[in-house]
Protein backbone atom coordinates (compact mmCIF):
# COMPACT_ATOMS: atom_id res chain seq x y z
CA UNK A 1 0.00 0.00 0.00
CA UNK A 2 1.12 3.33 -0.92
CA UNK A 3 0.95 5.31 2.24
CA UNK A 4 1.48 8.91 0.21
CA UNK A 5 -1.91 8.13 -1.92
CA UNK A 6 -4.97 6.93 -0.61
CA UNK A 7 -8.06 6.06 -3.14
CA UNK A 8 -10.97 8.11 -2.02
CA UNK A 9 -12.84 4.45 -1.77
CA UNK A 10 -10.31 3.47 1.06
CA UNK A 11 -10.57 6.31 3.26
CA UNK A 12 -14.61 6.60 2.59
CA UNK A 13 -15.03 3.11 3.36
CA UNK A 14 -13.30 3.74 6.99
CA UNK A 15 -15.17 6.72 7.42
CA UNK A 16 -18.02 4.69 6.81
CA UNK A 17 -17.64 1.14 9.04
CA UNK A 18 -16.23 3.18 11.37
CA UNK A 19 -18.07 4.44 14.95
CA UNK A 20 -16.49 5.08 17.67
CA UNK A 21 -13.46 6.48 17.69
CA UNK A 22 -10.68 6.88 20.35
CA UNK A 23 -8.53 9.96 20.57
CA UNK A 24 -4.74 9.47 21.99
CA UNK A 25 -3.10 12.48 22.50
CA UNK A 26 -6.79 14.49 22.69
CA UNK A 27 -6.49 17.93 24.36
CA UNK A 28 -9.40 19.81 26.74
CA UNK A 29 -7.81 22.91 25.57
CA UNK A 30 -10.35 24.32 23.28
CA UNK A 31 -7.90 25.98 21.15
CA UNK A 32 -5.88 22.94 19.50
CA UNK A 33 -5.75 21.11 16.41
CA UNK A 34 -7.37 17.76 18.51
CA UNK A 35 -10.22 19.40 19.84
CA UNK A 36 -10.97 21.00 16.73
CA UNK A 37 -11.02 17.48 15.03
CA UNK A 38 -13.28 16.01 18.45
CA UNK A 39 -15.27 18.98 18.13
CA UNK A 40 -15.78 17.82 14.29
CA UNK A 41 -16.01 14.35 14.33
CA UNK A 42 -18.73 14.24 17.41
CA UNK A 43 -20.83 16.56 14.90
CA UNK A 44 -20.73 14.48 12.46
CA UNK A 45 -22.51 11.60 14.52
CA UNK A 46 -18.78 9.40 15.54
CA UNK A 47 -18.68 8.70 19.29
CA UNK A 48 -15.23 9.65 20.59
CA UNK A 49 -13.38 8.64 23.41
CA UNK A 50 -10.11 11.03 24.53
CA UNK A 51 -7.33 9.47 26.24
CA UNK A 52 -4.70 11.68 27.67
CA UNK A 53 -2.84 10.52 30.67
CA UNK A 54 -2.49 14.47 31.56
CA UNK A 55 -6.16 14.47 31.67
CA UNK A 56 -7.04 11.33 33.09
CA UNK A 57 -10.50 11.88 34.75
CA UNK A 58 -11.38 15.41 33.36
CA UNK A 59 -13.93 15.33 30.89
CA UNK A 60 -13.72 17.27 27.80
CA UNK A 61 -16.43 18.17 25.35
CA UNK A 62 -18.63 15.90 27.64
CA UNK A 63 -16.65 12.46 27.41
CA UNK A 64 -14.66 11.49 30.07
CA UNK A 65 -11.23 11.13 29.69
CA UNK A 66 -8.68 7.79 30.00
CA UNK A 67 -5.18 7.44 30.47
CA UNK A 68 -5.01 4.28 28.25
CA UNK A 69 -6.45 2.64 25.66
CA UNK A 70 -6.82 -0.70 27.59
CA UNK A 71 -8.89 1.36 30.51
CA UNK A 72 -11.48 1.97 27.85
CA UNK A 73 -14.98 -0.03 28.74
CA UNK A 74 -16.66 -0.27 25.35
CA UNK A 75 -15.68 -1.34 21.82
CA UNK A 76 -13.29 1.08 19.76
CA UNK A 77 -13.57 0.63 16.08
CA UNK A 78 -10.70 3.25 15.05
CA UNK A 79 -7.73 4.61 17.24
CA UNK A 80 -6.66 8.21 15.83
CA UNK A 81 -3.26 8.85 17.18
CA UNK A 82 -2.72 12.88 18.28
CA UNK A 83 0.68 12.00 19.12
CA UNK A 84 3.92 12.15 17.72
CA UNK A 85 5.63 9.89 15.03
CA UNK A 86 7.39 7.61 17.60
CA UNK A 87 5.06 7.56 20.41
CA UNK A 88 2.39 6.15 17.38
CA UNK A 89 4.74 2.37 18.23
CA UNK A 90 3.21 1.80 21.32
CA UNK A 91 -0.26 3.12 20.73
CA UNK A 92 -0.26 0.78 17.57
CA UNK A 93 0.29 -2.28 19.94
CA UNK A 94 -2.69 -1.46 22.29
CA UNK A 95 -4.62 -0.55 19.34
CA UNK A 96 -4.15 -4.18 18.58
CA UNK A 97 -4.71 -5.19 21.45
CA UNK A 98 -7.75 -3.81 21.89
CA UNK A 99 -9.31 -4.90 18.95
CA UNK A 100 -9.32 -1.75 17.09
CA UNK A 101 -10.00 -2.43 13.43
CA UNK A 102 -8.06 0.97 11.92
CA UNK A 103 -5.35 3.05 13.21
CA UNK A 104 -5.06 6.37 11.91
CA UNK A 105 -2.15 8.90 12.45
CA UNK A 106 -2.38 12.42 12.37
CA UNK A 107 -0.63 15.34 9.82
CA UNK A 108 2.56 14.37 10.11
CA UNK A 109 2.90 11.29 11.82
CA UNK A 110 4.24 8.64 10.21
CA UNK A 111 5.63 5.44 11.75
CA UNK A 112 6.60 3.14 8.71
CA UNK A 113 7.42 -0.33 11.39
CA UNK A 114 3.93 0.29 13.60
CA UNK A 115 2.05 0.58 10.13
CA UNK A 116 3.40 -2.36 8.93
CA UNK A 117 2.84 -4.28 12.55
CA UNK A 118 -1.07 -3.15 12.61
CA UNK A 119 -1.35 -4.44 8.89
CA UNK A 120 -0.13 -7.81 9.82
CA UNK A 121 -2.51 -8.00 12.94
CA UNK A 122 -5.34 -7.09 10.39
CA UNK A 123 -5.96 -3.39 10.74
CA UNK A 124 -6.30 -0.95 8.13
CA UNK A 125 -3.60 2.06 8.40
CA UNK A 126 -4.45 6.11 7.24
CA UNK A 127 -1.15 7.99 8.14
CA UNK A 128 -0.32 11.64 7.99
CA UNK A 129 -4.04 12.34 7.07
CA UNK A 130 -6.50 14.05 9.60
CA UNK A 131 -10.09 12.67 9.79
CA UNK A 132 -11.81 15.89 10.00
CA UNK A 133 -10.23 17.08 7.10
CA UNK A 134 -10.89 13.68 5.07
CA UNK A 135 -14.14 13.58 6.58
CA UNK A 136 -14.97 17.04 5.01
CA UNK A 137 -13.32 16.29 1.80
CA UNK A 138 -15.20 13.31 0.94
CA UNK A 139 -18.58 15.20 1.54
CA UNK A 140 -18.42 18.74 0.48
CA UNK A 141 -17.99 20.73 2.74
CA UNK A 142 -14.08 21.12 2.09
CA UNK A 143 -14.65 22.63 -0.85
CA UNK A 144 -16.56 25.89 1.25
CA UNK A 145 -12.87 26.43 2.26
CA UNK A 146 -11.85 26.68 -1.81
CA UNK A 147 -9.56 24.00 -1.56
CA UNK A 148 -9.08 21.25 -4.49
CA UNK A 149 -10.62 18.08 -3.01
CA UNK A 150 -10.17 15.75 -6.08
CA UNK A 151 -13.88 15.10 -6.04
CA UNK A 152 -15.79 15.08 -9.79
CA UNK A 153 -19.00 14.22 -9.26
CA UNK A 154 -22.49 15.20 -10.94
CA UNK A 155 -24.39 13.75 -8.53
CA UNK A 156 -26.90 15.53 -6.35
CA UNK A 157 -25.43 14.89 -2.65
CA UNK A 158 -27.47 15.06 0.70
CA UNK A 159 -26.31 17.35 3.48
CA UNK A 160 -23.08 16.05 5.01
CA UNK B 1 -18.27 3.75 -6.23
CA UNK B 2 -16.24 2.67 -9.09
CA UNK B 3 -12.66 4.39 -8.74
CA UNK B 4 -11.84 6.16 -12.21
CA UNK B 5 -8.35 4.67 -13.26
CA UNK B 6 -7.08 8.45 -14.26
CA UNK B 7 -7.12 11.65 -13.06
CA UNK B 8 -9.90 13.40 -15.47
CA UNK B 9 -7.83 15.40 -18.10
CA UNK B 10 -7.87 19.34 -17.97
CA UNK B 11 -10.87 20.07 -20.32
CA UNK B 12 -12.99 17.85 -17.61
CA UNK B 13 -11.86 20.04 -14.90
CA UNK B 14 -12.03 23.00 -16.39
CA UNK B 15 -15.83 22.88 -16.47
CA UNK B 16 -16.24 20.40 -13.40
CA UNK B 17 -13.87 21.11 -10.60
CA UNK B 18 -15.36 22.58 -7.56
CA UNK B 19 -18.64 22.72 -8.80
CA UNK B 20 -21.71 19.87 -7.93
CA UNK B 21 -25.36 19.75 -8.53
CA UNK B 22 -27.18 22.12 -5.95
CA UNK B 23 -28.21 19.81 -2.78
CA UNK B 24 -31.65 21.59 -2.06
CA UNK B 25 -33.10 22.36 -5.87
CA UNK B 26 -30.61 19.54 -7.67
CA UNK B 27 -29.68 22.66 -10.10
CA UNK B 28 -27.17 21.60 -12.46
CA UNK B 29 -25.23 25.55 -13.02
CA UNK B 30 -23.57 27.14 -9.87
CA UNK B 31 -25.52 29.55 -8.32
CA UNK B 32 -24.82 33.07 -7.94
CA UNK B 33 -24.74 33.22 -3.92
CA UNK B 34 -25.82 37.12 -4.17
CA UNK B 35 -26.13 37.59 0.05
CA UNK B 36 -24.08 38.84 2.06
CA UNK B 37 -24.30 36.63 5.48
CA UNK B 38 -25.71 32.95 6.20
CA UNK B 39 -27.47 31.92 9.06
CA UNK B 40 -26.42 29.57 11.78
CA UNK B 41 -27.98 26.21 13.12
CA UNK B 42 -27.23 28.14 17.13
CA UNK B 43 -24.86 29.33 18.98
CA UNK B 44 -22.30 26.34 19.41
CA UNK B 45 -22.60 26.42 15.23
CA UNK B 46 -21.76 29.92 15.15
CA UNK B 47 -19.00 29.79 17.59
CA UNK B 48 -17.55 26.88 15.46
CA UNK B 49 -17.44 28.85 12.42
CA UNK B 50 -15.83 31.75 14.00
CA UNK B 51 -13.04 29.28 15.70
CA UNK B 52 -12.29 27.93 12.47
CA UNK B 53 -13.75 24.59 13.67
CA UNK B 54 -16.23 23.76 11.15
CA UNK B 55 -16.76 24.62 7.32
CA UNK B 56 -19.32 26.89 6.26
CA UNK B 57 -20.34 30.38 5.83
CA UNK B 58 -20.77 33.89 7.60
CA UNK B 59 -19.98 36.62 5.76
CA UNK B 60 -19.35 36.89 1.92
CA UNK B 61 -15.79 38.85 2.78
CA UNK B 62 -14.25 36.23 3.77
CA UNK B 63 -15.73 33.13 1.69
CA UNK B 64 -18.99 32.73 -0.43
CA UNK B 65 -20.45 29.52 -1.85
CA UNK B 66 -20.02 31.20 -5.41
CA UNK B 67 -16.53 32.33 -4.86
CA UNK B 68 -15.49 28.68 -3.41
CA UNK B 69 -16.29 26.87 -6.92
CA UNK B 70 -13.78 29.94 -8.35
CA UNK B 71 -10.98 28.92 -6.33
CA UNK B 72 -11.31 24.98 -6.49
CA UNK B 73 -11.50 25.25 -9.76
CA UNK B 74 -8.09 27.46 -10.43
CA UNK B 75 -6.74 25.55 -7.39
CA UNK B 76 -7.49 22.51 -9.07
CA UNK B 77 -6.43 23.17 -12.92
CA UNK B 78 -2.78 24.72 -11.89
CA UNK B 79 -2.50 21.34 -9.41
CA UNK B 80 -2.16 23.39 -5.87
CA UNK B 81 -4.06 22.47 -2.78
CA UNK B 82 -6.08 25.97 -2.13
CA UNK B 83 -6.60 29.12 -3.48
CA UNK B 84 -7.92 32.88 -2.20
CA UNK B 85 -10.24 34.70 -4.75
CA UNK B 86 -9.97 38.38 -4.64
CA UNK B 87 -11.11 41.36 -6.40
CA UNK B 88 -8.42 42.04 -8.65
CA UNK B 89 -5.22 40.43 -10.17
CA UNK B 90 -3.51 43.36 -7.83
CA UNK B 91 -5.80 42.55 -5.41
CA UNK B 92 -4.88 39.33 -5.26
CA UNK B 93 -0.72 40.20 -5.00
CA UNK B 94 -0.98 42.43 -2.03
CA UNK B 95 -3.07 39.62 -0.51
CA UNK B 96 -0.36 36.97 -1.11
CA UNK B 97 2.38 39.40 0.50
CA UNK B 98 0.31 40.33 3.59
CA UNK B 99 0.19 36.87 4.58
CA UNK B 100 3.94 36.59 5.18
CA UNK B 101 5.17 39.95 4.68
CA UNK B 102 6.52 42.32 7.71
CA UNK B 103 7.68 46.28 8.22
CA UNK B 104 11.37 46.03 6.84
CA UNK B 105 11.16 42.64 4.94
CA UNK B 106 11.97 42.08 1.55
CA UNK B 107 11.48 40.43 -1.54
CA UNK B 108 13.26 40.17 -4.98
CA UNK B 109 11.10 40.53 -8.74
CA UNK B 110 11.74 40.06 -11.86
CA UNK B 111 12.69 43.26 -13.93
CA UNK B 112 10.37 42.01 -16.43
CA UNK B 113 6.57 42.24 -15.36
CA UNK B 114 3.58 43.83 -15.94
CA UNK B 115 3.88 47.95 -15.41
CA UNK B 116 1.11 47.85 -12.56
CA UNK B 117 3.00 45.55 -10.74
CA UNK B 118 6.30 47.29 -10.80
CA UNK B 119 4.56 50.08 -9.69
CA UNK B 120 2.59 48.56 -7.30
CA UNK B 121 5.76 46.95 -5.36
CA UNK B 122 8.30 49.77 -6.09
CA UNK B 123 5.66 52.13 -5.06
CA UNK B 124 2.89 50.92 -2.64
CA UNK B 125 4.55 48.37 -1.22
CA UNK B 126 6.98 51.13 0.38
CA UNK B 127 4.43 52.59 2.70
CA UNK B 128 4.08 48.88 4.06
CA UNK B 129 8.00 49.09 4.41
CA UNK B 130 7.79 45.85 2.20
CA UNK B 131 11.42 46.56 0.24
CA UNK B 132 11.84 45.33 -2.93
CA UNK B 133 14.58 45.00 -5.22
CA UNK B 134 14.20 44.59 -8.95
CA UNK B 135 16.64 42.03 -10.82
CA UNK B 136 17.03 41.00 -14.69
CA UNK B 137 15.52 37.70 -14.89
CA UNK B 138 17.34 36.53 -18.42
CA UNK B 139 20.23 34.95 -16.35
CA UNK B 140 18.32 33.36 -13.45
CA UNK B 141 21.87 33.35 -11.15
CA UNK B 142 20.96 37.10 -10.66
CA UNK B 143 18.36 36.30 -8.28
CA UNK B 144 21.02 34.01 -6.19
CA UNK B 145 23.60 37.31 -6.54
CA UNK B 146 20.36 39.79 -5.15
CA UNK B 147 19.26 37.34 -1.94
CA UNK B 148 19.65 39.38 1.33
CA UNK B 149 19.29 37.69 4.71
CA UNK B 150 15.49 39.80 4.72
CA UNK B 151 14.32 38.22 1.74
CA UNK B 152 11.46 36.13 2.31
CA UNK B 153 10.04 35.65 -1.73
CA UNK B 154 10.94 35.73 -5.44
CA UNK B 155 8.49 36.93 -8.22
CA UNK B 156 8.37 36.58 -11.27
CA UNK B 157 5.78 36.21 -14.28
CA UNK B 158 6.06 33.07 -16.20
CA UNK B 159 5.27 34.71 -19.83
CA UNK B 160 6.01 38.18 -19.08
CA UNK B 161 3.86 40.93 -20.23
CA UNK B 162 4.48 43.14 -22.67
CA UNK B 163 7.01 41.14 -24.93
CA UNK B 164 6.45 37.52 -24.22
CA UNK B 165 9.42 37.08 -22.78
CA UNK B 166 9.73 33.14 -20.82
CA UNK B 167 11.62 32.55 -17.72
CA UNK B 168 13.37 29.46 -16.70
CA UNK B 169 11.19 28.09 -14.12
CA UNK B 170 12.74 25.40 -13.19
CA UNK B 171 16.39 27.24 -12.42
CA UNK B 172 14.26 30.30 -10.43
CA UNK B 173 12.76 27.66 -8.26
CA UNK B 174 15.70 25.68 -7.15
CA UNK B 175 17.35 29.12 -6.29
CA UNK B 176 14.22 29.65 -4.54
CA UNK B 177 13.79 26.68 -2.86
CA UNK B 178 17.77 26.07 -1.36
CA UNK B 179 17.26 29.53 0.26
CA UNK B 180 14.10 28.82 1.75
CA UNK B 181 12.46 31.70 0.10
CA UNK B 182 9.05 31.68 -1.62
CA UNK B 183 8.63 31.47 -5.86
CA UNK B 184 5.30 33.33 -6.80
CA UNK B 185 4.78 33.73 -10.10
CA UNK B 186 1.88 35.68 -11.87
CA UNK B 187 0.79 32.72 -14.51
CA UNK B 188 -2.12 35.19 -15.69
CA UNK B 189 -0.59 35.20 -19.56
CA UNK B 190 -0.57 31.76 -20.11
CA UNK B 191 -2.79 30.46 -18.11
CA UNK B 192 -3.27 26.84 -16.71
CA UNK B 193 -3.50 25.54 -19.78
CA UNK B 194 0.07 26.71 -21.43
CA UNK B 195 1.68 26.68 -18.30
CA UNK B 196 1.46 24.80 -14.38
CA UNK B 197 4.36 26.49 -12.58
CA UNK B 198 3.64 24.96 -9.67
CA UNK B 199 4.84 21.66 -11.93
CA UNK B 200 8.33 23.65 -11.85
CA UNK B 201 8.13 24.21 -8.43
CA UNK B 202 6.54 27.61 -7.76
CA UNK B 203 4.59 27.75 -4.32
CA UNK B 204 2.30 30.34 -5.27
CA UNK B 205 0.89 31.48 -8.47
CA UNK B 206 -1.23 34.27 -9.07
CA UNK B 207 -3.78 35.09 -11.69
CA UNK B 208 -5.52 38.40 -12.86
CA UNK B 209 -8.52 36.22 -13.52
CA UNK B 210 -9.58 39.26 -15.55
CA UNK B 211 -8.09 38.13 -18.10
CA UNK B 212 -7.19 34.38 -19.67
CA UNK B 213 -9.55 32.36 -17.40
CA UNK B 214 -12.62 34.89 -17.35
CA UNK B 215 -11.35 35.59 -21.34
CA UNK B 216 -14.56 38.06 -21.99
CA UNK B 217 -13.66 41.38 -20.48
CA UNK B 218 -16.85 41.47 -18.34
CA UNK B 219 -15.02 40.66 -14.74
CA UNK B 220 -12.45 41.86 -12.75
CA UNK B 221 -10.96 39.34 -10.53
CA UNK B 222 -7.92 37.89 -8.97
CA UNK B 223 -6.45 34.80 -7.59
CA UNK B 224 -3.90 33.47 -5.30
CA UNK B 225 -3.29 29.52 -5.20
CA UNK B 226 -0.99 27.67 -3.04
CA UNK B 227 0.78 25.05 -3.77
CA UNK B 228 0.48 23.19 -0.37
CA UNK B 229 4.47 22.64 -0.28
CA UNK B 230 6.15 24.94 1.10
CA UNK B 231 7.59 24.46 4.56
CA UNK B 232 6.94 27.33 6.34
CA UNK B 233 8.31 26.18 9.34
CA UNK B 234 11.86 25.63 7.37
CA UNK B 235 13.35 29.08 8.69
CA UNK B 236 11.61 32.16 11.34
CA UNK B 237 10.84 34.07 8.20
CA UNK B 238 7.01 33.08 8.42
CA UNK B 239 5.72 33.75 11.75
CA UNK B 240 2.04 34.58 11.03
CA UNK B 241 1.85 31.00 10.07
CA UNK B 242 3.83 29.05 12.08
CA UNK B 243 3.46 31.70 15.17
CA UNK B 244 0.28 31.58 17.34
CA UNK B 245 -2.32 33.99 16.36
CA UNK B 246 -3.60 36.11 18.51
CA UNK B 247 -7.30 37.00 16.42
CA UNK B 248 -7.83 33.22 16.47
CA UNK B 249 -6.85 32.63 20.11
CA UNK B 250 -3.15 31.67 19.59
CA UNK B 251 -3.88 29.19 17.43
CA UNK B 252 -1.12 27.87 14.58
CA UNK B 253 -2.26 27.58 11.28
CA UNK B 254 0.27 25.30 9.95
CA UNK B 255 0.26 23.10 12.91
CA UNK B 256 -3.74 23.33 12.93
CA UNK B 257 -3.73 23.03 8.77
CA UNK B 258 -0.72 21.40 7.39
CA UNK B 259 -0.93 21.99 3.90
CA UNK B 260 -4.14 23.82 4.21
CA UNK B 261 -2.32 26.84 6.15
CA UNK B 262 -1.89 29.26 3.43
CA UNK B 263 -5.98 28.88 2.03
CA UNK B 264 -6.77 29.23 5.41
CA UNK B 265 -5.25 31.78 6.92
CA UNK B 266 -5.38 34.10 3.32
CA UNK B 267 -9.42 34.05 3.90
CA UNK B 268 -9.38 34.12 7.84
CA UNK B 269 -6.73 36.86 7.90
CA UNK B 270 -6.50 38.10 4.41
CA UNK B 271 -9.94 38.69 3.08
CA UNK B 272 -11.14 39.39 6.69
CA UNK B 273 -8.99 42.41 6.90
CA UNK B 274 -8.16 43.60 3.32
CA UNK B 275 -11.38 43.36 2.58
CA UNK B 276 -10.23 43.00 -1.51
CA UNK B 277 -13.40 40.54 -2.16
CA UNK B 278 -14.80 39.20 -5.36
CA UNK B 279 -18.38 39.28 -5.84
CA UNK B 280 -20.17 36.33 -6.58
CA UNK B 281 -21.27 37.71 -9.67
CA UNK B 282 -17.91 38.06 -10.98
CA UNK B 283 -16.89 34.81 -10.01
CA UNK B 284 -19.52 33.21 -11.71
CA UNK B 285 -18.66 34.91 -15.28
CA UNK B 286 -15.03 34.02 -14.40
CA UNK B 287 -16.41 30.44 -13.80
CA UNK B 288 -18.25 30.49 -17.40
CA UNK B 289 -15.71 31.42 -19.01
CA UNK B 290 -12.87 29.22 -17.65
CA UNK B 291 -15.37 26.19 -18.56
CA UNK B 292 -14.37 26.89 -22.56
CA UNK B 293 -10.61 27.94 -21.62
CA UNK B 294 -8.80 24.82 -23.51
CA UNK B 295 -10.93 25.99 -26.61
CA UNK B 296 -10.39 29.38 -26.39
CA UNK B 297 -6.35 29.09 -25.62
CA UNK B 298 -5.69 27.07 -28.47
CA UNK B 299 -7.66 29.66 -31.16
CA UNK B 300 -5.64 32.60 -29.89
CA UNK B 301 -2.21 30.87 -29.70
CA UNK B 302 -2.93 30.00 -33.11
CA UNK B 303 -4.22 33.32 -34.45
CA UNK B 304 -1.21 35.00 -32.73
CA UNK B 305 1.71 32.86 -34.40
CA UNK B 306 -0.44 33.87 -37.79
CA UNK B 307 -0.59 37.63 -36.92
CA UNK B 308 3.30 37.39 -35.76
CA UNK B 309 4.43 35.93 -38.79
CA UNK B 310 2.55 38.20 -41.02
CA UNK B 311 3.95 41.11 -38.93
CA UNK B 312 7.51 39.67 -39.09
CA UNK B 313 7.45 40.02 -42.90
CA UNK B 314 5.89 43.36 -42.71
CA UNK B 315 7.81 46.75 -44.58
CA UNK B 316 6.72 49.13 -41.61
CA UNK B 317 7.24 46.67 -38.33
CA UNK B 318 11.18 47.00 -37.68
CA UNK B 319 10.98 43.69 -34.96
CA UNK B 320 8.53 41.70 -33.47
CA UNK B 321 8.61 40.15 -29.82
CA UNK B 322 6.42 36.63 -29.68
CA UNK B 323 8.26 33.43 -28.25
CA UNK B 324 6.53 31.20 -30.92
CA UNK B 325 8.86 32.76 -33.80
CA UNK B 326 11.63 30.98 -34.98
CA UNK B 327 13.48 34.22 -34.84
CA UNK B 328 12.56 34.45 -30.71
CA UNK B 329 15.29 33.89 -28.62
CA UNK B 330 13.06 32.06 -26.04
CA UNK B 331 11.66 29.83 -28.11
CA UNK B 332 13.55 26.69 -26.20
CA UNK B 333 12.43 27.81 -23.07
CA UNK B 334 8.81 28.12 -24.79
CA UNK B 335 9.14 24.60 -26.32
CA UNK B 336 10.11 23.45 -22.73
CA UNK B 337 7.36 25.79 -20.15
CA UNK B 338 4.88 26.59 -22.95
CA UNK B 339 4.52 23.20 -25.13
CA UNK B 340 1.13 24.22 -26.31
CA UNK B 341 1.72 27.68 -27.52
CA UNK B 342 3.54 30.91 -26.54
CA UNK B 343 0.46 32.64 -25.56
CA UNK B 344 -1.48 35.02 -27.50
CA UNK B 345 0.44 38.55 -25.96
CA UNK B 346 3.51 39.90 -27.55
CA UNK B 347 5.09 42.91 -28.47
CA UNK B 348 6.22 44.58 -32.15
CA UNK B 349 8.32 47.89 -33.11
CA UNK B 350 6.89 50.24 -35.84
CA UNK B 351 9.45 52.16 -37.96
CA UNK B 352 8.84 55.74 -36.69
CA UNK B 353 9.12 54.91 -33.32
CA UNK B 354 6.84 56.91 -30.66
CA UNK B 355 4.33 59.16 -33.37
CA UNK B 356 3.75 55.60 -35.87
CA UNK B 357 2.80 53.70 -32.45
CA UNK B 358 0.51 56.27 -31.81
CA UNK B 359 -0.97 56.56 -35.40
CA UNK B 360 -1.14 52.93 -35.36
CA UNK B 361 -3.37 52.53 -31.86
CA UNK B 362 -5.82 55.28 -33.59
CA UNK B 363 -5.77 53.73 -37.00
CA UNK B 364 -7.22 50.75 -36.37
CA UNK B 365 -11.22 49.35 -36.73
CA UNK B 366 -11.52 45.82 -35.62
CA UNK B 367 -8.91 45.69 -32.95
CA UNK B 368 -9.71 47.86 -29.92
CA UNK B 369 -7.76 50.65 -28.49
CA UNK B 370 -7.91 49.81 -24.58
CA UNK B 371 -6.26 48.38 -21.79
CA UNK B 372 -6.89 44.84 -20.81
CA UNK B 373 -5.38 41.49 -22.51
CA UNK B 374 -6.83 38.39 -22.60
CA UNK B 375 -10.38 38.69 -24.39
CA UNK B 376 -11.86 37.36 -27.09
CA UNK B 377 -11.47 40.41 -28.73
CA UNK B 378 -8.19 41.95 -30.09
CA UNK B 379 -6.70 44.18 -28.01
CA UNK B 380 -4.04 47.22 -28.89
CA UNK B 381 -2.00 49.60 -27.06
CA UNK B 382 0.88 51.31 -26.72
CA UNK B 383 2.52 50.99 -23.50
CA UNK B 384 4.73 53.39 -23.57
CA UNK B 385 1.81 55.82 -23.21
CA UNK B 386 -0.59 53.87 -21.26
CA UNK B 387 0.51 50.95 -19.19
CA UNK B 388 3.92 51.61 -18.54
CA UNK B 389 3.49 55.58 -18.62
CA UNK B 390 4.09 55.51 -15.05
CA UNK B 391 7.39 54.31 -15.44
CA UNK B 392 10.85 56.16 -15.74
CA UNK B 393 12.19 55.72 -19.50
CA UNK B 394 14.82 53.24 -17.69
CA UNK B 395 12.50 51.12 -16.08
CA UNK B 396 10.30 51.18 -19.30
CA UNK B 397 12.91 50.00 -21.77
CA UNK B 398 14.10 47.57 -19.05
CA UNK B 399 10.45 46.09 -19.13
CA UNK B 400 10.29 45.63 -23.28
CA UNK B 401 7.82 48.72 -23.42
CA UNK B 402 9.94 51.47 -24.98
CA UNK B 403 8.75 54.25 -27.10
CA UNK B 404 7.99 52.35 -30.42
CA UNK B 405 6.65 49.10 -28.94
CA UNK B 406 2.83 48.45 -29.79
CA UNK B 407 1.82 45.37 -27.60
CA UNK B 408 -1.49 43.06 -29.01
CA UNK B 409 -3.77 40.72 -27.40
CA UNK B 410 -4.76 38.58 -30.35
CA UNK B 411 -8.14 37.36 -29.79
CA UNK B 412 -10.32 34.88 -31.05
CA UNK B 413 -12.03 36.61 -34.36
CA UNK B 414 -11.45 35.04 -37.97
CA UNK B 415 -7.50 35.54 -38.17
CA UNK B 416 -7.52 36.86 -41.40
CA UNK B 417 -9.48 39.53 -40.39
CA UNK B 418 -7.20 40.76 -37.33
CA UNK B 419 -4.78 40.77 -40.26
CA UNK B 420 -6.47 42.84 -42.84
CA UNK B 421 -7.17 45.34 -39.75
CA UNK B 422 -3.65 45.79 -38.88
CA UNK B 423 -2.34 45.95 -42.67
CA UNK B 424 -4.72 49.09 -43.05
CA UNK B 425 -3.92 50.72 -39.46
CA UNK B 426 0.11 50.62 -40.38
CA UNK B 427 -0.57 51.63 -43.81
CA UNK B 428 -2.24 55.08 -42.28
CA UNK B 429 0.45 55.45 -39.53
CA UNK B 430 2.95 55.64 -42.19
CA UNK B 431 2.03 58.57 -43.59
Amino acid sequence: MDHERYSDAYLRGILKDVHVIAMVGASPHWNRPSYFAMKYLQDKGYRVIPVNPRAKGEKILGEAVYGELSEIPEKVDMVDVFRNSEAAGPIVDQAIAIGAKVVWMQLGVRNEAAAAKAKAAGLQVVMNRCPKIEYSRLHGELAWSGVNTGIISSKRQKKA
Amino acid sequence: MAERPNRPGFETLAIHAGAAPDPTTGARITPIYQSTAFVFDDVDHAASLFNLQTYGYIYSRLTNPTVSVLEERVATLEGGRGAIACASGHAAQLLAFFLFMDPGAEFLASRKLYGGSITQFGRSFQKFDWHVHFVDPEDPENFRRALTPKCRAIFIESLANPGGVVLDLEAISKIAREAGVLLIVDNTLASPYLCRPIEWGADIVIHSTTKYLSGHGNAMGGVVVDSGKFDWGQNDKFKSLTEPEAAYHGLRFHETFGDLAYTVAGHALGLRDLGATLSPMNAFLTLMGIETLPLRMERHVKNAQAVAEFLEKHPAVSWVSYAGLKSSPYRELAQKYLPRGAGALFTFGVKGGYETGVALVENVELLSHLANLGDTRSLIIHPASTTHRQLTPEQQAAAGAGPDVVRLSIGIETADDIIADLDQALAKARK
